[in-house]
């Protein structure tokens, strides 16, 4: 920025940043916590067939018989990778 | 304020690859409002889309952090992030490739976000108080009475005190532009 700017411009700049959603901003904190529930899903899917097999059948209900509550992004993350796999 | 607050981009992006408790909070902290922005003012997203957007751009900063070469270049990486994750939504809803709608959904509002974001910058180097204040009424539209109540002070108090801060800010920026224009010198 290399002008000199009126205190109505910095006015009106400001209002251009305005928070994001607090829910929004929450989810994308726990992305940290929500990775390593979804590390540990995959690498027990992969050392378990079983459990595996119960992902691939009914993967929220089997999820949620384990205790995990992961959010709809890492659902569609772990589908993926089931597939891919 | 936490302790990553102070940080540089760079610092901030080494702490988070060592895991560095709030790092990554802060990371996101930061740069919340200007992927918001981006995705709202500057492509004109939906609710929708811009939700899925912001998310899915945080994840990529998590999930690739490793790859960004040069750690003071954050900004311009998640700009450039969330622009191409825009284009893919909007490509997403008209059923076209994304490189059909380059160019035609930028809008001169980015150049205002990145305007934005240099005022911001600013804004954090001033007083607590100040940054709250400035905060409040040009961010959350709350009223003097608003402020006043939840700062308890009186409300006749606000306005100069806005006025004051934004003296302040103006001050800074201006610092900025002297700092800018003599290293360019």
């Amino acid at each position: 920025m290399t002008r000199e700017l009126p205190e109505e411009r910095i006015g009106v700049l400001l209002r251009v940043l305005r928070p994001a959603p607090i829910g929004w901003v929450r989810a994308a904190q726990e992305l940290p916590a929500a990775r390593q529930v979804f590390d540990e899903i995959v690498e027990r899917a992969e050392a378990d067939a079983a459990f595996r097999a119960a992902l691939v059948a009914d993967l929220e209900r089997a999820l949620a018989a384990e205790g995990y509550e992961p959010d709809r992004r890492v659902l569609g993350e772990i589908r993926a990778r089931l597939a891919d796999d | 304020m936490t302790a990553h607050s102070s940080f540089t981009d760079a610092e901030l992006v080494r702490a988070c690859r060592a895991g560095e408790p709030d790092a990554w909070n802060e990371l996101v902290e930061r740069y919340s409002r200007y992927v918001y922005a981006i995705a709202t003012r500057g492509f004109r997203l939906s609710d929708e889309d811009a939700e899925d957007v912001f998310q899915d751009v945080f994840t990529r900063i998590y999930t690739r952090l490793d790859a960004l070469r040069d750690d003071s270049a954050l900004r311009p990486w998640i700009a450039q992030l969330t622009r191409r994750r825009c284009l893919d939504a909007i490509a997403a809803r008209r059923e076209i490739p994304a490189e059909d709608v380059l160019g035609e959904n930028e809008s001169t509002d980015l150049a205002e976000v990145e305007e934005a974001f240099e005022v911001r910058e600013a804004l954090t180097t001033l007083s607590d108080n100040c940054q709250d204040i400035l905060d409040r009424f040009f961010t959350r539209d709350q009223s003097y009475k608003t402020i006043g109540d939840e700062l308890d002070l009186p409300s006749g108090t606000i306005a100069s005190r806005i006025a004051r801060c934004l003296g302040r800010l103006r001050e800074t920026l201006e610092g900025r532009n002297m700092v800018d224009r003599g290293s360019r010198e």
